[in-house]
């Protein structure tokens, strides 16, 4: 008994000593967590200097920002399970909305508290060909052609894809003067196209790259981008659809985690310096197209192409989520035996 | 007096102590090691499926899209399984029973599987068996395609579960005894013989172990899978992928269902396995006597 109270004693005493040391090592610096998906590792590793410079120029406080990457949804979910994250940067809002619904980390009305529906960048769904286009694509028709191989990753598991599906549907929509079963039908011949539905946007990538599978990948523009400057202009070349949806990334404080951290003003000072005029100049650098028009004139790279939004044609995220990526959605439909 | 004698065995029962040491104290630790690392998060996983409504659970885990997942991860691991169960009683025997350059070095290789991360393993074996792969290559003009189709899956499986096989077989041939066989030579077996009346036996519990190893792990398997399977429903769709979908949709419920009836299903194929190995244990302990 003796010997058993002994070693309670001494495994509490262990956990004071850690608890102890952990409050000892006060941070001189703050430091911010920011969750975001995929694509967006290199915009941020530039952008977090250029922020931590500024903060520092301006309040004397050293800021250090911690970055973690993976898969949209999984981010979402991460943070609703106890990931501590005091802002995200995900790939669509309704991985945000998750955040008020699930778990209350935030309020109901995060997407207008910055400007422009709190994406400080925006990207859109473009074609990425084999150089000298073989199949000549030009445009969402030339994708449902027979013998016309398309890759795209799963809407049900990539917020990316999510993004190509609905473009693809707004394409129909807005040729068909909004006939909604034409949109359908257009869609499912599009993805009867589709030999491979990988799980992530970059996962696609590699298939239509490394595995030399597709005649084209439906892709962000950014990502299509990368592709290319990393694996050559003489493989592949991008083709801009005449009209395709504006993808808004959404950024917010998650505000009770920023509050328990006490980091709210940081928090939302990064997330600000992402509209100034050098975090738009960073985002456009990492091939996002910014919303400061004098920014994205100064890049020629980002083709002129009509852009539809989410809430123009689909009534928002929620909305598009339930009727087309849920179970039994119109994306299942496609596959329904 | 039944009464009576009935108790005082029952009490003889509790207060008998086993002559080693620290009985209690032990069993209480397994019991609670057990319990926070094992039980409790497989109760949550029930407790979060239970959140739905039996006809719910039942509209979820009997989608034909979803029953047809299971029954393609079921038949490709069991494949697996056996594939490794051949192979894997090959290596671990010329592992054991031949010396020769580099033995050690493909024994330490044997176990790479494990440490590979199973994206890694994915994305490498896809590259091999895609039609402009190594492999794949040579295998296009014959018609076999691998990456993108069941048997790819079936290709990732094995590679991840051969580990299993070898490493619980290999130390049952090494501490054979030589004298058995010689024994068995001298009394008239001929090589056949001596293989499947005598070494076989001895091996077959640890070899069914290790199936059953790479067979559980295989149907969990997700990581490399999705890289080489191509994810189409219906076609290649692994059981593992569909419990993603559900929760990239926040439906906790859900995944949580369809997970436990995977999780019963190899609860009772390695129950029978237990079972098949306690039966063969009986027969040669019959035989013996």
């Amino acid at each position: 008994m003796v010997k058993k109270t002994a070693l309670l004693i001494l495994l509490l005493g262990a956990i004071l000593m850690t608890n102890l040391m952990l409050a000892n090592a006060e941070p001189k610096t703050i430091t911010l967590l920011n969750v975001s998906y995929d694509p967006t590792r290199e915009l941020y590793k530039e952008f977090n200097v250029a922020f931590a410079k500024y903060w520092k120029q301006k309040t004397g406080q050293t800021v250090v920002i911690q970055q973690s990457h993976a898969g949209s949804g999984a981010q979402a979910r991460a943070v609703i399970d106890g990931l501590e994250a005091d802002v995200v940067t995900l790939a669509l809002a309704y991985d945000i909305d998750v955040l008020y619904e699930q778990a209350k980390l935030i309020s109901k009305d995060w997407q207008s508290k910055l400007p422009n529906n709190s994406s400080p960048y925006t990207s859109t769904i473009v074609f990425l060909v084999r150089k000298g286009n073989p199949k000549g694509i030009k445009d969402w028709d030339d994708l449902v052609k027979p013998g016309v191989s398309v890759i795209s990753p799963n809407p049900k598991t990539s917020g990316g894809a999510r993004w190509n599906y609905l473009a693809a549907w707004g394409y129909s929509l807005k040729k068909n003067k909004g006939n909604a079963e034409k949109a359908k039908d257009f869609v499912t011949r599009l993805f009867k196209n589709v030999p491979v539905l990988d799980s992530g946007a970059r996962g696609a990538t590699n298939t239509f790259v490394q595995r030399g599978i597709g005649d084209v990948l439906l892709a962000w523009e950014n990502e299509a981008f990368l592709a290319i400057n990393e694996l050559g202009k003489d493989k592949f070349e991008i083709v801009v659809p005449s009209l395709s949806i504006l993808a808004e990334p959404p950024v917010t404080v998650v505000t009770k985690y920023a509050t328990k951290h006490q980091t709210q003003k940081v928090a939302e000072a990064y997330l600000k310096y992402l509209y100034s005029a050098e975090g738009q100049e960073i985002a456009a650098k990492n091939y996002y197209r910014p919303r400061l028009k004098a920014v994205a004139d100064k890049y020629s790279y980002f083709a002129k192409v009509e852009l539809f939004t989410i809430d123009q044609l689909f009534g928002g995220w929620q909305k598009a989520q339930k009727e087309h990526f849920s179970d039994g959605g119109t994306f299942d439909q496609i596959y329904r035996r | 007096m039944m009464q009576m004698k009935q108790k005082r065995q029952k009490s003889e029962f509790n207060h008998r102590r086993t002559i080693i040491p620290g009985f209690n104290i032990t069993l209480g630790f397994t019991v609670i090691y057990i319990s926070l690392i094992l039980l409790i998060p497989l109760a949550m996983l029930f407790l979060k499926a239970a959140t739905l409504s039996w006809q719910q659970i039942w509209q979820t885990v009997a989608d034909p899209r979803v029953v047809t997942s299971y029954r393609l991860s079921i038949v490709a691991s069991l494949l697996a399984a056996l594939v490794n169960g051949i192979f894997g009683l090959l290596l671990a025997w010329v592992l054991t029973r031949y010396q020769f350059p580099a033995r050690k070095l493909i024994d330490a290789i044997i176990d790479l599987p494990f440490a590979m991360p199973t994206a890694v393993a994915g994305i490498t074996l896809t590259t091999l068996y895609s039609t402009n792969g190594w492999f794949g290559r040579l295998l296009e003009p014959l018609g076999i395609k691998v990456s993108y189709t069941p048997l790819g899956i079936i290709v990732a499986l094995t590679f991840i579960g051969l580990p299993f096989v070898v490493r619980t077989v290999q130390p049952v041939l090494q501490d054979f005894d030589q004298e058995v066989e010689e024994a068995a030579l001298s009394l008239g077996a001929n090589r056949w013989q001596l293989f499947i009346k005598v070494i076989l036996p001895t091996l077959f519990p640890s070899w069914l172990t290790g199936v059953a190893l790479a067979f559980a792990r295989g149907l969990g398997e997700y990581g490399s899978v999705v890289f080489i399977s191509g994810n189409m429903p219906y076609k290649t769709e692994i059981t593992p992928l569909i419990i993603v979908t559900k929760l990239e949709q926040f439906d906790y419920a859900g995944a949580a269902a369809i997970a436990t009836v995977l999780l019963l299903v190899s609860f009772l194929i390695l129950l029978t396995i237990n079972l098949l190995q306690w039966w063969n244990g009986k027969k040669i302990e019959n035989n013996i006597v």
